[in-house]
């Protein structure tokens, strides 16, 4: 039964958003992105679960004045997490992921728009995006504005009745300072707003019942139809005389569920020649519970919200990265002026602290809490014309 | 922590404007277009590989409650 398949329906959403963006900034402000392919193959392992896939990027510019690019991504999932192993059955189950965008560029502003679908057998998300940026202060300074609206429609197998709709927009301002000639610091902040149907269908709070075998039983979550969340960011990126750079992110969070988090990212990019560029960074994430999370409730309708989503619970996780590239450099005047073969791998590790692993034989409210390891890896190629 | 947060916010924006009161009347841009090569350099971009960075984006996002302010967004350097 597909059930963790709503482990990113909200994410869902979010990486619709995210990839708008992100394809429409990739280049930097006043300036059109160049032109440029990629071709990727993503899997992720962890918690019992697989999920693989390609995705193609397509980049090309129309008379220096337009930038048009294309994003085609493939999730397909496959095994059984915590969340599924306690309820039902592996499965297996595929997503598909289109983009399409343009950047306009006029003097020292650019304009971006996109269009992103995302589908699944029981999950559609459509999503519009629209941002411009400008540099000013000598081009020293770039300030960026954004909107995103997006329309989900949820469905859930086994269920040709269940049809709910979710609305999410979000709003976005970021600005980039060149502080030195080695280094550059940004600033982001982001207001998103969620009103529908925020539930996931598969999901489900746990309650405790005497009459039960195990003591406790499961029924579907009920969570508030508003969600109104706020992030804040800083970045900087420090250039260091023998070609390498470090970096350092961090970010605030809160939201009217209840749910405050940051995490912070540092990481080393070293070259080797003009070749080869290696990078490693560690990233730590913690985050507090949402109000209506709980691992076990007293009965069934114990609050007008509850949830089990162990996305919503207090935990912490730590990642740490490498990545190694190869470039190769072409003439200026040649078809094809660089291209370069990627592969990173992360390696992830998330403790749960009120999240406890029900498939463990033991008393009820006293089983181990959850946790477990994941790696990430993404080999890639691009090419720019 | 939220009341941190507004605390970090309202310093940053506070920052901010000063920055761009004292750049309207006082300030000129202090790093030239010639000194700029190092900033140009791919490693210091911050999203030089969208299509990873969107997808290492969504494995966290999956799996961890906050959203948005990400480090995505923002521009360049004005270096080309």
């Amino acid at each position: 039964m597909p059930m963790v398949r709503r482990e990113a329906a909200v994410a869902v959403t979010k990486r619709v958003i995210l990839i708008a963006l992100l394809i429409c900034h990739s280049g930097g402000a006043a300036v059109l992105p160049q032109d440029r392919s990629d071709v990727m193959y993503h899997r992720y392992e962890g918690d019992g679960v697989s999920i693989d896939g390609p995705s193609i990027l397509l980049r090309k510019k129309v008379h220096n004045k337009v930038s048009l690019s294309a994003n085609y991504y493939v999730d397909t999932v496959s095994g059984a997490s915590i969340d599924v192993r306690a309820t039902a059955s592996p499965y297996q189950e595929e997503r598909k992921e289109t983009t399409l965008g343009a950047d306009f560029l006029h003097n020292k502003t650019l304009m971006s728009v996109s269009y992103t679908n995302s589908s699944e057998n029981d999950f559609e998300a459509n999503s519009v995006y629209v941002g411009v940026s400008q540099d000013f202060f000598g081009d020293l300074t770039t300030l960026s504005l954004s909107y995103a609206k997006g329309w989900d429609e949820v469905g859930k197998t086994g269920d040709p009745d269940f049809a709910e709709q979710a609305d999410r927009q979000k709003f976005g301002l970021g600005i980039t300072q060149v502080a030195t000639k080695n280094l550059i610091l940004g600033f982001s902040v982001e207001n998103i707003s969620d009103q529908g149907y925020l539930n996931n269908p598969y999901r489900s709070i746990r309650f405790l019942d005497a009459n039960s075998e195990r003591g406790f039983r499961f029924v579907t979550e009920k969570y508030p139809d508003t969600r109104t969340s706020n992030a804040v960011s800083l970045n900087a990126h420090y250039y260091l005389p023998y070609r390498a750079a470090l970096y350092a992110e961090g970010r605030w969070y809160t939201d009217t569920w209840g749910i405050d988090a940051m995490n912070i990212k540092l990481g080393y990019i070293h070259t080797f020649g003009d070749d080869w560029v290696l990078e490693g960074f560690v990233r730590h994430y913690s985050q507090e519970k949402a109000d209506f999370y709980q691992d076990l409730f007293t009965r069934e309708n114990e609050f007008n919200f509850m949830a089990r989503d162990k996305e919503l619970s207090s935990f912490s996780g730590l990642t740490a990265g490498l990545s190694l590239a190869y470039e190769w450099q072409f003439s200026p005047d040649a078809l094809v002026k660089k291209s370069s073969v990627h592969l990173e791998w992360d390696h992830m590790r998330f403790e749960y602290d009120n999240f406890r692993d029900v498939t463990a034989n033991a008393p009820v409210g006293e089983e181990p809490l959850f946790g477990f390891n994941a790696n990430v890896i993404r080999a890639f190629v691009s090419v720019w014309y | 922590m939220r009341r941190r947060l507004t605390q970090l916010f309202i310093i940053t924006c506070a920052l901010g404007l000063s920055g761009c009161a004292s750049t309207q009347w006082e300030l000129e841009p202090w790093v030239k277009p010639y000194e700029r090569s190092n900033l140009a350099d791919p490693i210091m971009s911050m999203s030089r590989n969208p299509i990873a960075l969107a997808y290492i984006k969504h494995v966290f996002e999956s799996r961890e409650g906050a959203r948005g302010a990400d480090g995505a967004a923002g521009g360049g350097c004005g270096c080309n």
